[in-house]
Parts: structure tokens; C-alpha cells; sequence
């Protein structure tokens, strides 16, 4: 057997006995063999895991997008209260308070509500059909910001006071408050749930790596006698839960976009009705943009990358312990 | 190429089963490594194919003390070394040809590149019939040639072998003695460690002989 270079001879010379190479014979079999790693049951954890992180997310990200809304809305107005004090005409005092908010820069619009729609204001308390005439029921002017503008809120409080000094401005902050503190609030839920949600994932592939490497031991032994490094054996089985979770996130996450678009759906059948007022009121359209369905993709990307890393760690783990 | 002194062994907290081994592999060498059962051969070559670390002692191996290697560099020096254990090791998912070729696999190299060397080795050991079998329908003996294909197959620098011919046929077990002499030929240190006197009267070479965990070499 002589070397020449990098060139080796053949082990032995079987001379007029040498075979024809079989066209069978050629590497096909995985390292590690494919169904020895309880596969479909961790396919099954990963995409439920993904389908509840992508549904918290969702919901997450529709309540935020109402509440925005719902800010926008109130912010961009403001609500002037003119009441009614004795050896005044309140009408005299609305006339003069819309003209002077009118007058105020960053004012788009102004609109004070008759006597009758302010009294319309007060029947969800006080019932219909009763005359307001002898209640000293108090007017509202709604005015609208423009947009972009920024409102001298001391300087028009100032203005009106000196044309009608019964008069006082809400401009939605405490409102504006609450809903940020509601929005914050299932925000935070939300990113708790999700956390929960991750960490049940790593803990179940953490126990899936673990199971699949022992049964796998005999062909880590195997590939430790023949040479082969913790590096080469943890990326063999690292390709298999990669795939794995892959796939069970591909699963999760496109129920979850079935779910969101399939209750769309559902929000748009039911609009008009006082079921579906009520949400639409509360959630908005029900309907999540482009980029929250690109979030959702986003997060089964990052679920079957926890789970590679989730396996990985594991499997170096479990390596050092077969040493 | 490998030495070893005063080397201790121990599992656990129980008895010292090998005790002072003082001795040394040099390249190209050819031995068989005998003594009783129990006496704690398969031990030794355990420790000479580092999966097992000595209790006291120095070992050396291809020039590194390995009590000083970390788990990357002792994979890479098991690249050097082919061994035969006696319950084979065979990868039972993986025809007998991918077995034989697992060596070259691991070692990233192309398949073009050492299939016929694999197929040549086969046939050498009376496997090219089965080449495409899987190893739970392989016969004892089939199984044993396989596990040796496969430890000689990237011509180590030394090979170990437990017991190789134990199972086959006094014809076949001359045959591997020969393919186990070529290899030697070709530049590989041989340890075979085995109870057969007929195979090691076969071949004149240095006997290593294990005895109440202590080691007589006799020249």
C-alpha cells in the first residue's frame, strides 16, 4: 500500500476478483434516523405553542390598534360646557363662546349643540319626552383641532372665561389617561402570556430534545468511536428539530392567520346588528393589518427558532453527560 | 506513539483494577494484548481510545498528555484511531456499506471519493454480497467483519481491536489476522486484544499480558 501525495492506495489488491461497484450501494440513510425522534408529537406542541403566542399577539396588537383610535378620536376634540347662571342668556353666552373659540388659532372647527340635541344628551338618564325647559340643563360646544396644530388649552380657557365666566374646557386628558393605562395594561398581559407561552415551548423541547437523544445514545456512541465531534453530532440532530419546528410553526402560525381572517369574516356578517355594534365599538373592525400578519409570520419564525436553540442547548447538555 | 506511566484505573470508589501500567506503543507496532477474564482489557484499550480517563498516571497519545485536552481535541485524535469493540457497534439504520463508510462520512469527505475503497474493503471481508443489508439480519460473525471494515477502513494510526475474530470461522479469523498484518504493513500500530493463542501463535509479535490488573510484556 504505498502513498503517493494525497493519493492512497487500495487497503488491499483483490486483483482479478475486483467487483463491479453495486449500484446500490451508496449513502441514503440519515445520521440520525428520522423516526426515531418523536417527531409528531413535538410538531403537535410547537404548533399549538405558535398558535397561542400568534392569537395573543393578535389580540394584542387589535386592542392597541382600537385604543389608538379611540385616542385619536377624543384628542382631536375638545368640549366646552356653558352652564346656565341666574341674570345670564345662556344662548347670548354660546353665541359669544363659539365665536371666541372660532377665534383661537389651531381651532378647524367649531360646533355648539342646540338645546335640543343637549337635551338628547341627557335621555339615556333622564328618559324622552320630558320638557328641559325648567332644568337648568347646560350647553355643549364640540370644537375640532386641526390636525397638526398644537392648542393654547390655557389661553382659550382664558378667552371664554372673559365672555361667559360660567363656562369650562374638557379636553379628554383624563380620558386619554385611562385608555392609555387600559391599552398599557393588556399590552403588558399580553407580552406575559407570551413569555409563558415561550417559555412552555423551551420546556417541552428541552424534555423532546432530551427523550430523542436518549434513544438516540447508541448512534451518538457510534459517532463518538468514529471521531466525530459534539459539534458535528448536535448539528445532525439539530437539522431535525429545526425542520420540526419549522413545521409546527408553519402549522400554529397559519392557523392563527386563518383565525383573524376568519373572524373578519365573521365581524363583517354580523356588522349592523347590536352584537356586532358592540364589538366593532370595543375592537374596532376586527381586522388586523398587513403588517400584524406579518408579526404573526414573524413569531413562528422565532418560535421554530427558539426551538432550534431550545434543542441545541439541550442536546450539548445531554453530549457532555454521554462523555 | 502512545505511553503510558504508572497508570491507575478504578470505577468509582470500588477496587483498582489496573495498577502501575508502565508501557509504551511505538508506531508502526503490532501487538496482542491478552489475560484472564476480568483481568481488565477491555479497560485498557478504553482508555487507549479516550473514553475513559485514568485515576492516576500519565497518558500520552500521539505526542499530548490527554489529561490536558479538552472534548474537541480528543474527538480529533479518535480520528486517528479505529476500534473493534466486541459487541460491534453497528448502526442498525444504516446498511452494512453506509456503516463501513460512517469513518469517511464523518469526516466530510465525498462519497466519490471512497466508495470504491469501501466496496473493495467489503468484498476483502466477505461482505459484498451483503453490502445493502441492514445489520439486525446479519449473522454474528457478518456483523463483526462489518465493525472491522468500518474501524480499518480510514486507515487509522492505531487500531484496537476487542476480541475480533471471536466470531467467526478459523479460516475467516486468518483472513482478518491478514487484513489486520496489511494494515500494520501499511504503517498502523495494532493492539488486538484476545484470549486466542491459536490466532497469536499465527503471527510472531510482542504480547502484552494483562494479570491481576497489572501488565508483563514479553517481547
Amino acid at each position: 500500500m504505498n502513498k503517493t501525495g494525497n493519493e492512497r492506495g487500495a487497503l488491499m489488491d483483490l486483483g482479478q476478483e475486483r467487483p463491479q461497484v453495486p449500484a446500490k450501494a451508496r449513502n441514503v440513510s440519515p445520521i440520525v434516523p428520522r423516526g426515531s425522534i418523536a417527531g409528531r408529537a413535538l410538531v403537535a406542541v410547537v404548533a399549538i405553542m405558535t398558535f397561542l403566542a400568534c392569537i395573543t399577539t393578535g389580540a394584542v396588537l387589535l386592542v392597541r390598534a382600537s385604543a389608538a383610535e379611540w385616542q385619536a378620536d377624543v384628542a382631536s376634540e375638545i368640549t366646552i360646557q356653558v352652564r346656565p347662571i341666574v341674570g345670564r342668556d345662556i344662548e347670548r353666552d354660546v353665541v359669544s363662546v363659539t365665536g371666541a373659540v372660532k377665534a383661537q388659532p389651531g381651532i378647524a372647527d367649531v360646533r355648539p349643540f342646540t338645546k335640543a340635541e343637549s337635551g338628547k344628551l341627557l335621555e339615556p338618564w333622564l328618559g324622552s319626552g320630558l320638557s328641559l325647559d325648567d332644568l337648568p340643563v347646560p350647553r355643549v360646544i364640540v370644537a375640532r383641532i386641526a390636525p397638526g396644530s398644537t392648542l393654547d388649552l390655557a389661553a382659550l380657557d382664558a378667552r371664554i372665561k372673559q365672555v361667559a365666566p360660567s363656562v369650562s374646557v374638557d379636553d379628554h386628558r383624563a380620558w386619554i389617561e385611562r385608555m392609555r393605562t387600559m391599552s398599557g395594561a393588556t399590552v403588558f398581559a399580553g407580552i406575559g402570556i407570551l413569555a409563558l407561552v415561550i417559555i412552555a415551548t423551551i420546556i417541552s423541547v428541552s424534555f423532546a430534545t432530551r427523550g430523542a437523544m436518549a434513544a438516540n445514545r447508541p448512534i451518538v456512541e457510534v459517532l463518538h468511536f468514529v471521531g466525530a465531534g459534539d459539534r458535528y453530532i448536535a448539528n445532525r440532530f439539530l437539522q431535525h428539530f429545526l425542520r420540526l419546528g419549522l413545521e409546527g410553526g408553519l402549522i400554529g402560525g397559519g392557523a392563527a392567520m386563518l383565525a383573524f381572517g376568519f373572524s373578519e369574516s365573521i365581524a363583517g356578517w354580523f356588522s349592523g346588528t347590536p352584537v356586532g355594534d358592540q364589538f366593532a365599538a370595543l375592537l374596532g373592525t376586527f381586522s388586523l393589518r398587513p403588517s400584524g400578519y406579518l408579526a404573526l409570520a414573524a413569531q413562528a419564525v422565532l418560535i421554530a427558532a427558539i426551538t432550534a436553540w431550545a434543542s441545541r442547548r439541550t442536546l450539548f447538555a445531554t453530549l457532555d453527560d454521554i462523555d | 506513539m502512545v505511553r503510558f506511566e504508572n497508570v491507575g484505573l478504578r470505577y468509582g470508589l470500588g477496587p483498582e483494577i489496573l495498577r502501575d501500567l508502565s508501557f509504551q506503543i511505538p508506531a508502526h507496532s503490532f501487538q496482542f494484548l491478552t489475560g484472564p477474564s476480568g483481568a481488565g482489557k477491555t479497560s485498557l484499550l478504553r482508555l487507549l481510545f479516550l473514553s475513559l480517563r485514568p485515576t492516576r498516571g500519565l497518558v500520552n497519545l500521539f505526542g499530548h498528555d490527554v489529561s490536558m485536552l479538552g472534548k474537541d481535541e480528543i474527538a480529533d485524535l479518535r480520528k486517528r484511531i479505529g476500534i473493534v469493540l466486541q459487541d460491534f457497534r453497528l448502526l442498525d439504520h444504516m446498511t452494512t456499506y453506509e456503516n463501513v463508510a460512517l469513518p469517511f462520512r464523518v469526516m466530510g469527505r465525498a462519497e466519490s471519493t471512497y466508495r470504491r475503497e469501501v466496496i473493495d474493503l467489503l468484498k476483502w471481508v466477505g461482505l459484498g454480497e451483503r453490502m445493502d443489508a441492514l445489520p439486525p439480519i446479519l449473522s454474528g460473525g457478518e456483523k463483526q467483519r462489518a465493525a472491522i471494515a468500518r474501524a480499518v477502513i480510514a486507515r487509522p494510526s492505531l487500531l484496537l481491536a476487542d476480541e475480533p475474530t471471536g466470531n467467526v470461522d478459523p479460516t475467516l479469523g486468518r483472513r482478518l489476522l491478514r487484513l489486520f498484518i496489511e494494515l500494520n504493513k501499511s504503517g498502523t500500530a495494532v493492539i488486538i486484544a484476545t484470549h486466542d493463542i491459536t490466532l497469536m501463535d499465527q503471527y510472531e509479535a510482542r504480547r502484552l499480558v494483562l494479570h491481576q490488573g497489572r501488565l508483563h510484556i514479553y517481547e
